[in-house]
């Protein structure tokens, strides 16, 4: 078939079974822009920034399981998405992201709105391409979104010269893709998986560390029979929050900085850790010499790289996580759950010690009680994205997650901004439920502009903006390692949220009171357009426990006991 | 050089495409590796290219090196050599002035000779393993040498 660069763009989507596109036309993407005109295949959601487009194609992603797409323009297009593209590349979200570029006649002459755009992006997406040939064009589609979803997934750009889009060729999409350079190894090995599974049966109290890998191989409710049937305890990952229902008895929570007092002591303890999906990030392990001093570690990953880079593995096992527990579950009968009777008991002990929890004020709703309070309106109706700070901790640890892709957060890069135009990608995913962005007053006035996106495609995310008037994480930091030196993090003025949403034509609410808060949630779920609940919270209030960078895991700042202060 | 910086010679085979090179060099620098050289060409009759990398660093590095480039989409192979047959060469421009029989001896000693003559300089060259161009060039400081350029190491596997 003869058809232009640009119309091999939309057939690839077609193809791929794309339904949704997120992006901001220009000049340089004009060509690709009047196909997309002309089709009806997907729909086009028109964000109010490039960072904004590739932010909603992760939250898509992430809630969807398919590879998120975003589109923009050369230049400053381009430059606006790079940290959407760094993002998912952090947390391993599949997305194909395509920049349009100045012809190939102006490459390389500081063209209107020309950036070396691959070069950027070489170092925060898994793969990129400029396309320098129409005659490529329809390989390179295959590959990005073969590239992005398989393996580790991550985020592929292509570069596509104006001409490029214009120029006519052929186009065969079912052609075999060749990647001899590019073979992920999805099978673990059954020798090493056979020494772990002896390894766990004679383990004294070994501990499930559970990772965001897990849901990308959408292996959650393998491993929550892996958990089950093994009767060994797990914690979470804030990335793998929702594989295990946090009604769970065997899930302990959320360990790392801000995880419970119970994971952490738990992962101190244990003596033998089954990684699964996970990459003991630095906001895991803390101080690393000090991490799970006396365990062996099993640890199952798809990225051969992220296996005994920080942490030493002694039982390395590379496969898709998916393939691996279901080969685990083949030999469960080999561990019996009676053995860690006592290891349990232990675990309860640590959570009766120290449960997560926080103090009512009588004068002010803390932010805690929010979260946990829409999770018992709303629980498993909602899904749940997050902006970057204080904020995005307490929902990892108070909202009831039931479900993996029920939360959306940015975990590895921390951008603040990511979570209402995630929230915008999750609706459209999942248009079912309801989607709700916890943000903070700093965070939401980064990608604010969304508001116009929800407005006009009619989608309703809810976002709860627990306002303290602060940066309140930086606060935090400041009040413990700076002396109560609040440098610019007084955030006391700021807009009127209410007439903010208002003025974009969403709804908008402020609340002091719990009774105020509940109703306002009601209405907004009711009213079904985009709102912002604004919640006048504690300003003061800390994310707790709390490892200090660098510290050791069993070395925590815990929640001040009622009646210490 | 300790145990914990280890001079590690790696091969890297790569389909010859666009910007393959800046991905190799991209993420030694963006992940803090060192490289002490490096040498590119492309392999005869196939569509991919030869690099060697001299790098150093610690073995969980040099682990971390390896399967970093492995990653990368392009690379069809990664060799940690343990046995190999290392080479370099290197050029010295000298004045023709100094003692050339003195200097064609030295040359010979590391598998080189004169292999240019013009009307004040003369160029000789050698080939022989890294650390014995290091000597090679020491000795060869006497001939007030007045331009030096080293090719980076090539290896194969025995």
């Amino acid at each position: 078939m003869q058809i232009s660069g640009a119309q091999m763009v939309i057939e690839a989507f077609i193809a791929e079974g794309v339904d949704t596109v997120f992006g901001y036309p220009g000049g340089a993407i004009m060509n690709v822009y009047d196909e997309i005109y002309k089709q009806d295949k997907f729909q086009h959601i028109l964000n109010r920034h490039e960072q904004a487009s590739v932010h909603a194609a992760e939250g898509y992603s992430k809630a969807s399981g398919k590879v998120g797409v975003a589109m923009i323009t050369s230049g400053p297009g381009f430059t606006n998405a790079v940290t959407g593209l760094a993002d998912a590349y952090m947390d391993s979200i599949p997305l194909v992201v395509i920049s349009g570029q100045v012809p190939m006649f102006l490459i390389g002459t500081d063209a209107f709105q020309e950036i070396d755009a691959v070069g950027i992006s070489r170092s925060c997406t898994k793969h990129n391409y400029l396309v320098t040939d129409i005659k490529d064009l329809p390989r390179i589609l295959k590959e990005a979104f073969y590239i992005a979803r398989s393996g580790r997934p991550g985020p592929v750009h292509i570069d596509i010269p104006k001409d490029i889009t214009a120029e006519i060729g052929e186009f065969d999409y079912d052609i075999e893709l060749d990647l001899e350079t590019y073979k992920p190894h999805t099978k673990g090995n059954p020798r090493q998986i056979k020494k772990a599974i002896e390894a766990i049966a004679k383990a004294k109290r070994p501990l499930f560390y559970l990772g965001g890998g897990i849901i990308n191989a959408n292996a959650a409710y393998l491993v929550r029979e892996l958990v089950q049937k093994t009767g060994i305890p797990a914690v979470e990952t804030f990335m793998a929050r929702g594989v295990l229902s946090f009604d769970d008895e065997l899930l302990i929570g959320m360990l790392g900085m801000h995880g419970s007092y119970a994971s952490n002591m738990a992962m101190s303890e244990t003596d033998l850790v089954i990684g699964l999906g996970v990459r003991f990030d630095d906001r895991v392990t803390g101080k690393l010499s000090e991490f799970a001093k006396n365990a062996d570690v099993i640890h199952v990953d798809i990225d051969p790289a992220s296996i005994s880079k920080l942490v030493n593995a002694d039982y390395p096992i590379v496969g898709d996580v998916k393939n691996v527990v279901s080969d685990m579950l083949e030999q469960v009968e080999k561990i019996d759950s009676n053995n860690y009777e006592s290891w349990r008991e232990t675990i309860i002990n640590f959570n009766e010690l120290h449960p997560l929890t926080f103090h009512e004020d009588s004068e002010r709703i803390k932010p805690q009680w929010v979260v946990k309070r829409v999770g018992e309106l709303l629980g498993d109706d909602a899904n749940i994205s997050t902006d970057v700070g204080q904020h995005q901790m307490w929902a990892g640890q108070f909202y009831p997650f039931t479900r993996p892709r029920q939360f959306v957060s940015s975990s590895g890069l921390g951008t603040m901004g990511f979570g209402f135009p995630a929230a915008i990608g999750v609706k459209a995913a999942s248009p079912e439920k309801i989607s709700i962005n916890f943000t903070g007053d700093g965070s939401i006035l980064m990608n604010v502009q969304e508001l116009m996106t929800a407005v006009e495609k009619k989608i309703p995310v809810i976002n709860i903006i627990l306002n303290n008037n602060f940066l309140g994480m930086v606060r935090q930091w400041q009040t413990l390692f700076y002396d109560k030196r609040h440098s610019e993090t007084d955030l006391s003025v700021q807009p009127d949220f209410v007439k903010l949403a208002e003025a974009f034509g969403g709804i908008g609410y402020r609340v002091k009171t719990k009774e105020e808060f509940d109703a306002a949630l009601k209405d907004a779920v009711e009213k079904n357009i985009v709102a912002f609940i604004e919640v006048i919270v504690h300003r003061m209030e800390n994310v707790m426990p709390m490892v200090p960078s660098g510290g050791s895991l069993f070395n925590m700042m815990l929640l001040e006991k009622k009646g210490d202060k | 050089m300790t145990e914990d910086n280890q001079r590690r010679v790696v091969s890297v085979i790569v389909v010859n495409e666009a910007s393959v090179l800046s991905r190799i060099t991209d993420l030694f620098s963006g992940r803090g590796y060192n490289i002490t050289s490096l040498t590119v060409a492309p392999i005869p009759e196939s569509k991919y290219s030869r690099l060697t990398i001299v790098t150093a660093g610690s073995v969980r590095v040099i682990e971390q090196i390896t399967k970093q480039l492995h990653k990368l989409i392009p690379v069809l192979r990664v060799y940690e050599h343990e046995d190999m047959v290392e080479k370099e060469m290197a050029m010295i421009k000298l004045p023709i002035s100094e003692n050339l029989s003195d200097i064609n001896a030295l040359c010979e000693a590391y598998n080189g000779k004169i292999v240019n003559a013009g009307e004040n300089t003369i160029i000789a060259m050698v080939t022989d393993e890294p650390k014995r161009i290091d000597n090679f060039l020491n000795a060869i400081k006497r001939y007030n040498p007045k331009e030096i350029v080293r090719s980076g190491a090539v290896a194969l596997e025995r």
